[in-house]
């Protein structure tokens, strides 16, 4: 019988859980709101997965792994587009492009950040179908469930302080009128300097991130270590603060009547 | 009969139903509920809905104060509350550093709710092991423009000078 549900009832990590400790052979496939996933086990521990997100292929895993370069990626795509992972990976090894070890490294780490990211997901159908197996020429690997879960929930639990430091991405970001800071004299790295040059009274951080195709959980990151090295401050986003608050606060509409009657509520509470 | 409203809200046993009692002209209508969870356990009820306090002004106006919830599990609560507010008191406990985290998540989801004014209070003044307000400020980091009060919620007039601070506040922000 397939395991279905949804990820909002049954987190991730109770499912891992699951098909660890019933050491389940099968294939996951997970339905997000705007992205798929697909997670293969064997025994009880991941030996595949592929998200919707990227290009799954060996050759695109190689290059977002900076082992192949772009230009030869590139070369691949155009020129092996029908053959296999495990063919193009016996060409690859077989060429000094890269080692046995570099792909079986590159692998590992693609397949337990598609786990990662899973962590995160709040909602997504779920069906676990017993004895599927990865496609057979895909690559396989053997990976304990185990370190992921721990890792995966760590990375959980630090998503869930970052919303609370910053609670909402329609809120914009200023830089602090600090005057010993300079932050061209602060070490960042390359996506910290994409986001810092976005930053502007009139940039919501929704938009900052989107542009920057970071995810929120990325961008949170990147943000709250900004503000805790005091180098920017949350602001609301310029031209969304209404003239004043009558439209929706106050019962009166001119600004003579508001004013008044803020002065009689301050008269009387003084009196009181 | 016109009303207004503001909304008194902060961290779990911020003092926030304490403050709404000490100026209110009616028994605050108290939504409290003995309190389930053992790290909270700090004080016997808890608010669950909102409280709800009055101040008459005259014939024709009257100020509603609303405490939202202080446990996290009850926050849908805060955007309802929030609707047609004129401005909000965020409580903070200041003998409480730990609470000053969450004092900041609230202050962030009320901003982003509305674009209302607001104060920061540091409640619990006079207890031994209140911190400064400055050091508070740094702690909760923050603007220099955003008033951080001194308070005292069993105090009326500690209570008052809070609402009549966010009052003022109101009022320049109608000027041009």
């Amino acid at each position: 019988m397939a395991l279905k549900g949804n990820l909002r009832d049954f987190s991730f990590s109770q499912l891992l859980n699951l098909i660890s400790l019933a050491k389940k052979t099968g294939t996951l496939e997970v339905h997000g709101l705007d992205k798929d996933a697909l997670l293969s086990f064997k025994g009880g521990k991941l030996i595949y997965a592929q998200n919707s997100r990227a290009d799954n292929g060996l050759g695109a895993i190689l290059a977002r792994t900076n082992k192949l370069t772009d230009k030869q990626y590139q070369v691949i795509k155009d020129r092996a587009e029908n053959i296999g992972d495990k063919e193009l990976g016996l060409m690859l090894i077989n060429s000094n492009y890269v080692t046995q070890d570099e792909i079986l490294v590159s692998l590992k780490q693609e397949f337990v950040s598609t786990a990662n990211d899973l962590f995160t997901w709040a909602e997504g159908i779920f069906q676990f179908e017993n004895n599927i197996k990865p496609s057979p020429d895909k690559i396989s690997l053997l990976i304990s469930l185990e370190n992921i879960i721990i890792e995966g929930s760590r990375q959980l639990q630090e998503k869930e302080r970052l919303e609370d430091e910053i609670p909402s991405l329609d809120m914009a970001l200023r830089f602090t009128e600090n005057p010993g800071t300079n932050i061209r004299n602060v070490n960042l790295s390359v996506k910290e300097w994409r986001v810092v040059s976005f930053i502007n009274p009139k940039n919501a951080m929704r938009q900052i991130a989107r542009t920057t195709k970071l995810t929120e959980f990325e961008f949170r990151r990147i943000v709250y270590s900004l503000i805790q090295a005091g180098l920017v401050e949350i602001i609301r986003p310029e031209g969304s603060k209404p003239s004043s608050p009558k439209v929706s606060t106050l019962p009166v509409e001119s600004t003579d009547d508001q004013k008044s009657l803020v002065n009689r509520l301050i008269t009387r509470i003084r009196s009181l | 009969m016109q009303t207004v409203k503001m909304v008194v809200t902060g961290p779990f046993s911020s003092g926030k139903t304490q403050f709404i009692q000490t100026v209110s002209e009616i028994d605050v209508v108290a939504t409290e509920r003995k309190i389930s969870s053992e790290s909270e356990r700090i004080k016997e009820t808890t608010t669950v809905a909102m409280d709800f306090g009055r101040i008459t002004v005259d014939d024709d106006l009257v100020l509603y104060l609303f405490g939202t919830p202080g446990q996290k599990r009850f926050d849908f609560m805060w955007e309802i509350l929030s609707e047609g507010m004129l401005g909000f008191v965020v409580m903070v406990d200041s003998s409480r550093p730990e609470t000053f985290r969450e004092a900041r998540r609230i202050l962030e989801t009320f901003r982003a709710y509305a674009p209302t004014p607001y104060v920061v209070t540091a409640n619990k003044q006079d207890l031994p092991d209140a911190w400064d307000p400055s050091d508070m400020r740094i702690a909760l980091r923050l603007a220099p423009e955003v008033k951080l009060l001194p308070c005292v919620a069993t105090d009326k007039e500690s209570v008052k000078n809070s609402l009549l601070e966010l009052l003022y506040s109101i009022l320049e922000r109608m000027d041009p």
